[in-house]
């Protein structure tokens, strides 16, 4: 059995007073893709950047590819890749500029390398545009490109889809499985709840705490305990107060125009219109609904 | 006729050669939550900035209440709140300082700002902290803050640029309850820009709007119903070739990995026949294929089958 990629062992950093990142333990397996899903200021960055050696943790400790991510950093840094929030690219440099440039720093001066990874990601051909005419789509590519340009085991993305719109999200997707097919480990950050389902393995942050790490399909089953139904009735508030009455009602909460309710797994719909129709609520419809990782979320958030 | 709240006729904005809004269309009825989606550069808040007055487009049209927006601006501001992207608060001034101050902006008078403000703080949930520093509140307190601040002078029409982006789907939930009371109990109107397809599926009506104009409108379940039945999702193994071997089929035109699944999305009246023959199809390479199902179809699969199209049509 391989080691796995990455080992965090009670991770943890403040800063001041302020628990960034708390107490996080988790293993991530060779060839994996994992989400590590969180709201702003979750501390999705922070545990990056102490994977990446970058910021000493204040107690715990991380191994990354087999090394010590803060006293190895120089043997992390050759076979981590890492494309950040903002990716820094040079605007005024061409897109074959950027990547000799940033080859440069790793090391990477051989051309047929440099355009085989310009190749990968669907770059070929855009080499003498300007970094500064290109959409967020293919600035994104390039961003990608470059932390792929020393052919890393393991990449590291901090929110790389921000931002771009949803069919230059799934072409990114389809990358990410193409490296991930290759054998490359993917670490990949996000606030989007639907484009953790993307992940084979989500991590769920919230205030510093890794509330939980599965796969989509694990966690939806483990975290919520019965169905999850979507109720359309009129008055919408009304409905909302009557269900958090009723027993095997275990969340229920506005989406939107209708309600998402979550219950036990013996609660029928009958017995849910039945306690509706006792508080004199109309029901359009009750159906049951797919759970989503926002449900998951949200439900782990209650304690 | 329907009257229209809103209406946006023919809109242009350029800043430069960046043509952020370019003929633009929208028609808002009253007490809709109507949601602008879009990514970072398709025009939300340029639109938004537009309906507010707080900048001129270049050509078009805005009516708001059967009155022209250009003629009648103060008259419009006055029954408009705005919640921008990045709103201001004073972090060293309290909460209910900060109340003050914009309701003073908004011409409130003495005897009127403070019972409103309390009105606004006890809906808001923030009653409990008037006298709290700004700065010292959470991120959802001060979204809540710049919410109320927003509707002190008692507006009809609400415009939200991103409230959510970023925020905790908790807090996010809290967010849309207020504004769900909003428009339930005092019929306001809601025009809210998010980059999530999946909030977006919260509106009543909403409109997807790309590189500055619209490209579809409509309530969820309408522009779900182009797509209903077209989206397959496929559970088997090696995934990494049964995403190949798919992408082969003539009709299968999109195959996009989901963790230990794939979706695949289908020419338009070529489910059935995709469904007999595909299992087999793939079996025959040596692919173990453990389940094929018709699953619905997401906001985000419209947009882009909508955008695919415009390709394939250009």
């Amino acid at each position: 059995m391989p080691e796995p990629a990455i080992i965090t062992e009670n991770l943890t950093r403040l800063f001041g007073d302020f628990i960034a990142v708390d107490h996080i333990s988790f293993k991530v397996d060779q060839g994996q893709v994992v989400g590590y899903l969180g709201p702003n200021g979750s501390g999705k960055t922070t545990t990056i950047r102490m994977l990446l050696g970058l910021l000493e943790p204040t107690e715990g400790q991380a191994t990354v590819l087999g090394y010590d991510a803060f006293r190895q950093t120089e043997e992390v840094r050759a076979r981590a890749g890492y494309m950040s929030q903002k990716f820094a690219l040079y605007d005024d440099l061409t897109v074959w500029e950027n990547i000799e440039f940033y080859g440069g720093v790793y090391g990477v001066r051989d051309k047929n390398s440099l355009n085989a990874t310009l190749a990968r990601v669907g770059l070929t051909g855009y080499e003498r545009e300007n970094t500064g005419d290109l959409s967020a789509g293919w600035r994104q590519r390039l961003a990608l490109s470059i932390a792929l340009v020393h052919q890393p085991k393991l990449l590291f993305l901090d929110e790389p889809t921000s931002g771009v719109d949803p069919n230059a999200r799934r072409v990114f997707w389809d990358l990410i499985y193409d490296l991930a097919d290759e054998g490359t480990t993917v670490f990949v950050t996000t606030h989007y709840m639907d484009e953790a389902e993307y992940c084979e393995r989500v991590g769920i942050m919230r205030d510093g705490k890794l509330l939980a790490m599965d796969s989509p399909a694990k966690l939806k089953e483990e975290t919520l305990s019965g169905p999850v139904w979507d109720l359309y009735a009129t008055p919408l508030e009304l409905a909302l107060e009557a269900l958090s009455g009723v027993e095997g009602v275990q969340r229920a909460g506005l989406a939107g125009n209708h309600l998402r309710v979550i219950t036990d797994p013996r609660i029928t719909a009958t017995k849910l219109k039945r306690a509706l129709k006792t508080a004199k609520i109309d029901v359009s419809s009750l159906d049951r609904g797919d759970p989503t990782l926002e449900d998951v979320f949200l439900s782990l958030a209650k304690d | 006729m329907t009257e229209y709240l809103i209406q946006a006729q023919g809109l242009y904005k350029s800043f430069g050669e960046n043509h952020a809004v370019n003929d633009l269309f929208l028609h808002i009825e009253r007490g809709e939550i109507y949601g602008l989606v879009g990514s970072d550069g398709a025009g939300k808040t340029t639109t938004l900035r537009l309906l507010v007055g707080a900048m001129l487009p270049d050509a078009g049209m805005i009516t708001i209440d059967g009155m022209d927006l250009f003629q009648h601006g103060e008259e419009i501001r006055a029954r408009i709140g705005y919640l921008s992207q990045r709103f201001s608060l004073y972090e060293e001034l309290s909460v209910l300082e900060n109340i003050r101050f914009f309701a003073e902006v908004r011409g409130l008078s003495t005897e009127e700002w403070l019972p409103r403000s309390m009105d606004i703080l006890e809906f808001v949930g923030l009653a409990g902290f008037k006298e709290r520093r700004a700065g010292q509140l959470s991120g959802g307190m001060k979204q809540k803050l710049g919410l109320a601040s927003a509707l002190v002078h008692r507006p009809r029409i609400l415009l939200l640029d991103e409230p959510t982006t970023g925020v905790d789907p908790v807090t996010r939930q809290d967010f849309w309850q207020l504004i769900i009371r909003l428009v339930s109990d005092e019929r306001l109107t809601v025009l809210i820009s998010t980059p999530y397809m999946d909030e977006a599926a919260r509106c009543g009506r909403l409109g997807f709007l790309r590189d500055g104009s619209l490209l579809k409108s409509g309530t969820p379940a309408e522009l779900r119903s182009a797509l209903e039945g077209s989206i397959l999702e496929l559970r088997g193994e090696p995934l990494r070739e049964l995403r190949l071997a798919a992408a082969m089929d003539k009709d299968i035109l999109e195959v996009h990995a989901f963790g230990d699944r794939l979706h695949l999305r289908v020419a338009t009246g070529k489910t059935e026949a995709v469904l007999n023959r595909l299992p087999d199809q793939l079996a025959g390479r040596g692919l173990k294929v453990e389940d094929v199902r018709i699953i619905p179809p997401t906001l985000e699969d419209v947009f882009i089958s909508l955008t695919s199209s415009e390709i394939a049509d250009a």
